[in-house]
């Protein structure tokens, strides 16, 4: 009972937090609420026995990504942004096609069919530590996308740099 | 037979002309210039010195068939980059590489200052390795590779300088006239494939005998298939060694550059039908109207060219027109049986025909004609090439004691003495052409090097002029043509300056040393083969017979003697006689020439063969091209596609484009709307 | 008792909803980019509770490897966002039409 109480907290709490984070008029709101949202999110991922995931859901996603948007927000000084409607005019649409999108994969649900379970029981995992266990997948079978990973990041890192400078005059 | 495994220095014979070719043709510009001959003379020798490692492991007796690397896998279908050296390999192993590497050491100082420097060594190195991968391939695919690759090489070379239309015109010539070569040896290779299942040459040859007699429907005709695939085999043979039908591409062919002329036509790839015919002697074994068949084309071809060479005046023409009769030759050994014979000759005639295009070479490099009418006396201004071009004519000829004399009179020997029914008929046209080749090649030299000097290009050039007007039949429009290299090369730095009043010079020693290596060649290449009727033990046929067989011959060891003293007889007639009409009555060529005016123009048109096929071949296709192609499907079904299509485009792309709104929220909502849908299909569908 | 599988299943398709719509309706490009990261936690969500329930860690490497991912898209995309901000002066998204055909 007290697992299911908890969810039900950050279930709500991730919806509302969600929802918050869309409808902020104002970007640097919107950021902080996303911020807390993360946080739920990580807390959420511990129930399910992913204390790696949460940690790096919290530090990459509130300490990384996060401040990257809170910087940009700042860089861009939007003052007028909260003089003029912050939906375009197909916020309706939009909102339609959410909706849609959630109903239709809602009713879907019910129609699946779980995997045979894998070798990695909570009680191994228990046993050999989280971390360990994914380590191991991760520098053995997962080798090559896990190198495709870094490169993926090395070429963001060169593209956001080449993109984000100011062209010199020439 | 031991069997070897495949070592390092095999391996590395073709490759090594790979890399030069590499490295010439992609840094050919930029960097290695007027030095690409360093990098394609040291890999040519470099696989020169490979090949004589794997001839020892030949002569040791050890066979090598191994696989280097599976090239297409397709259901039964399989073949690879794979070797076979056995005698036969190693002999043009030893031809190619020996040939190529002289030829490319006499090209530097041939092509000295040529603007394209580089890039004729690199298109040299590319011929030498495709050349390579012909004769080492242990499949028919390899083999057609290599077929193609030289073809394609032959073509750059043919029309290296392209700026000259006649030179452009004669690598089309040549590339277009291989086709019709080719074409037939592609189908007999499919035949090959559909007839035993594979294409590995050990396979094919063990299961040989099973096909004998079998029949097969082709075009609507039962023809027996071994007579088909050898025939079709052959086909190939009769375009790329230039055998009647398909032997007017070669003369034209001489518009490239010499060192081009000596090793691709006339050392190696011309041979290339030969090696390819005795390869495939299983094959042709089992019919006889093939081996007929190679043997009266031979022979046919032998005599037709030998009979043009006699009136000619372009020097490389001349030379040329030998080479055709030489492979004749050849193809008629082995039409006979005695492929050992044949390739015997394939290789004496490699050094002395190398040495008489290079030596020819020499002289136009000094006197910038081709025309021999506008040379003389040269004997006095270049005493090391007339020496080497005596030998290599004494060689051609037949003289006793030199190559040639060994390798041809043992073909006129074969086809005495062989079974074949067409023998007695191929032996008379070989005893012709024993007579005419020292013929030919003594007027050439009599007229080049004896008399008086006449002019060289300066003499051609108003000749040319003072004739341009009037009826000139001592000119056609090819025998004016003069190597370009005589325009290019006139500020050259060989240290020699032939203009200016004074006679021509001797060419520079990395032209001449060459000569003199070919020459050793020339004499003491034939000395493998002497037969045992002089005391000789005949190793090369010896060497060959594991792959080639031997021919059974009935004769008595006076018969052999007859027939040696008779060609040989023949051949110092021919020698003398040229000596006589060209150096002594020498009015009499042209008193001849006047009272058979008739068949002295047919011989000087070589037989209209050319014209036969342009009005034949060539107009026929140009007026069927014009008027369908051009004049139907070019205009409106092409045209129509290639204009309609694209307005259609047009049309639809102005209704379409309105899509594109550029507002990013547009395209969002498409997508979501895409997912919903997809999504709403899956639960509905389920 | 144990939460349902459904129930994770059901909040991951919540949260990504919530960030379909947010990224449809919203003008500003900031906010459009931080929905992409609500969609992107919500299947991460989805991946590990079934890496859970299935007891198998690939779903965990799945969500590992959509964590780096989605850290380079939002890199690149905030530097489209600074560089579109110093051409044009909004990072409103329906007053950018260069791309009508």
């Amino acid at each position: 009972m007290v697992s299911i109480g908890f969810f039900i907290y950050f279930a709500f709490a991730i919806v509302v937090l969600s929802l918050l984070v869309v409808t902020r008029k104002n970007p640097v709101h919107s950021v902080l609420w996303m911020l807390l949202l993360f946080f739920h999110i990580a807390g959420l991922y511990l129930f399910l026995n992913a204390e790696f995931m949460a940690a790096i859901q919290v530090i990459v996603y509130a300490g990384g990504i996060l401040v990257l948007f809170l910087f940009v927000v700042l860089l861009m000084n939007l003052r007028e942004e909260l003089s003029i409607g912050k939906y375009t005019t197909f916020g309706p649409t939009g909102f339609t096609f959410a909706l849609g999108l959630f109903v239709a994969v809602s009713m879907s649900l019910s129609s699946f069919i779980a995997a045979p379970p894998g070798k990695y029981s909570i009680d191994l995992i228990k046993q050999e530590t989280h971390i360990k266990a994914l380590g191991k997948l991760l520098y053995t079978e997962f080798i090559y996308p896990f190198e495709v990973a870094s490169l993926i990041l090395l070429v963001a890192m060169i593209g956001a740099i080449v993109l984000a400078k100011r062209r010199l005059k020439s | 037979m031991a069997n070897m495994e495949l070592q390092w220095y095999h391996v590395l014979i073709p490759f090594l002309p790979l890399t030069g070719f590499i490295i010439n043709i992609l840094l050919g510009r930029e960097v290695t210039r007027y030095k690409a001959h360093w990098f394609a003379v040291s890999s040519v020798f470099g696989s020169w010195l490979c090949a004589l490692a794997t001839l020892q492991d030949v002569l040791a007796g050890k066979i090598i068939d191994a696989d280097l690397y599976t090239w297409i896998i397709s259901g039964t279908f399989k073949v690879g980059v794979g070797f076979l050296i056995d005698p036969l390999t190693a002999v043009m192993l030893i031809v190619v590489t020996t040939c190529a590497t002289l030829i490319h050491i006499y090209a530097i100082g041939y092509m000295h200052g040529d603007t394209g420097y580089y890039r004729f060594f690199a298109y040299l190195n590319l011929f030498t390795f495709c050349m390579l991968m012909l004769v080492m391939g242990n499949n028919f695919l390899q083999l057609y590779f290599g077929w193609e690759g030289v073809g394609l090489c032959s073509y750059f070379l043919i029309g290296y300088y392209f700026n000259k239309k006649s030179a452009a015109d004669a690598g089309k010539k040549a590339f277009i006239v291989n086709r019709f070569g080719d074409f037939g040896f592609g189908i007999g290779v499919f035949m090959v494939f559909l007839t035993f299942g594979t294409l590995h040459y050990a396979d094919v040859f063990a299961n040989v005998n099973s096909i004998a007699g079998k029949t097969v429907d082709f075009l609507g005709f039962n023809v027996d298939l071994p007579t088909l695939i050898a025939l079709l085999l052959f086909c190939g043979a009769v375009g790329k060694s230039a055998q009647i039908p398909l032997h007017v591409w070669l003369p034209d062919a001489m518009e490239g550059p010499t060192p081009v002329s000596a090793l691709i036509h006339a050392a190696t790839m011309v041979t290339a039908g030969v090696f390819l015919v005795a390869r495939c002697n299983p094959i042709f074994n089992l019919s006889e109207i093939a081996m007929n068949t190679v043997a009266i084309i031979g022979a046919l071809t032998m005599f037709f060219a030998a009979t043009i060479a006699i009136t000619q005046n372009d020097i490389k023409r001349i030379i040329a027109f030998s080479t055709c009769s030489h492979l004749g030759y050849m193809f008629l050994a082995c039409g006979v049986g005695a492929y050992a014979a044949g390739i015997f000759h394939l290789y004496t005639h490699a050094f002395f025909k190398a040495l008489l295009f290079l030596a020819a070479g020499s002289v136009i490099h000094a006197v910038h004609t081709n025309n021999i009418q506008f040379m003389g006396g040269l004997k006095k201004y270049m005493p090391i090439t007339y020496a080497v071009f005596v030998i290599a004519g004494l060689s051609a000829g037949g003289f006793p004691g030199l190559s040639g004399f060994f390798s041809k009179d043992e073909i006129i020997w074969s086809a005495y003495a062989s079974h074949s029914s067409v023998g007695k008929f191929v032996w008379i046209l070989a005893l012709a052409g024993a007579f005419f080749t020292p013929f030919y090649t003594f007027r050439l030299i009599f007229r080049t090097f004896f008399g008086e000097y006449r002019g060289g290009l300066a003499a051609e050039e108003a000749a040319t002029h003072a004739h341009s007007s009037s009826h000139s039949s001592s000119h056609d429009s090819h025998s004016s043509g003069h190597d370009p290299h005589g325009h290019g090369s006139s500020s050259h730095g060989s240290g020699h300056d032939s203009h200016g009043g004074h006679g021509p010079h001797e060419s520079p020693y990395i032209m001449t040393v060459p000569l003199m290596f070919l020459a050793i060649g020339a004499v003491a290449a034939g000395w493998v083969g002497i037969p045992p009727l002089l005391g000789g033990g005949n190793h090369f046929a010896h060497f060959l017979q594991p792959v080639v067989g031997h021919p059974e011959f009935h004769a008595t060891h006076a018969e052999e003697w007859g027939v040696m003293i008779l060609s040989t007889t023949i051949a110092l007639i021919g020698l003398g006689l040229s000596a006589f009409m060209y150096l002594r009555k020498t009015d009499l060529p042209e008193r001849i020439s006047k009272q058979f005016s008739l068949l002295y123009k047919i011989l000087y048109n070589k037989y209209y063969v050319d014209e036969f096929y342009n009005l034949t071949i060539v107009q026929p296709t140009l007026k069927l091209a014009n008027k369908i192609l051009v004049g139907f499907t070019d205009a409106k079904i092409i045209e129509g596609i290639v204009n309609g299509v694209p307005n259609l485009i047009g049309i639809f792309s102005q209704k379409l484009r309105r899509l594109q709104t550029g507002i990013a929220h547009h395209y969002a909502i498409f997508m979501a709307a895409g997912a919903v849908f997809i999504v709403a299909l899956i639960i509905l569908l389920s | 008792m144990a939460v349902p599988l459904s129930w994770y299943m059901l909040l991951s398709l919540a949260v990504f909803s919530i960030g379909v719509f947010g990224f449809l309706s919203r003008r500003n490009i900031i906010i459009m980019l931080m929905s992409i990261e609500l969609m992107l936690n919500g299947v991460n969500i989805n991946l590990i509770a079934l890496s859970h329930y299935i007891q198998d860690l690939r779903g965990q490497i799945l969500a590992f490897f959509v964590i780096a991912v989605a850290a380079a898209e939002a890199a690149i995309g905030l530097a489209i966002v600074i560089a579109m901000f110093r051409n044009r002066a909004t990072a409103h998204v329906d007053e950018i039409k260069e791309m009508q055909g």
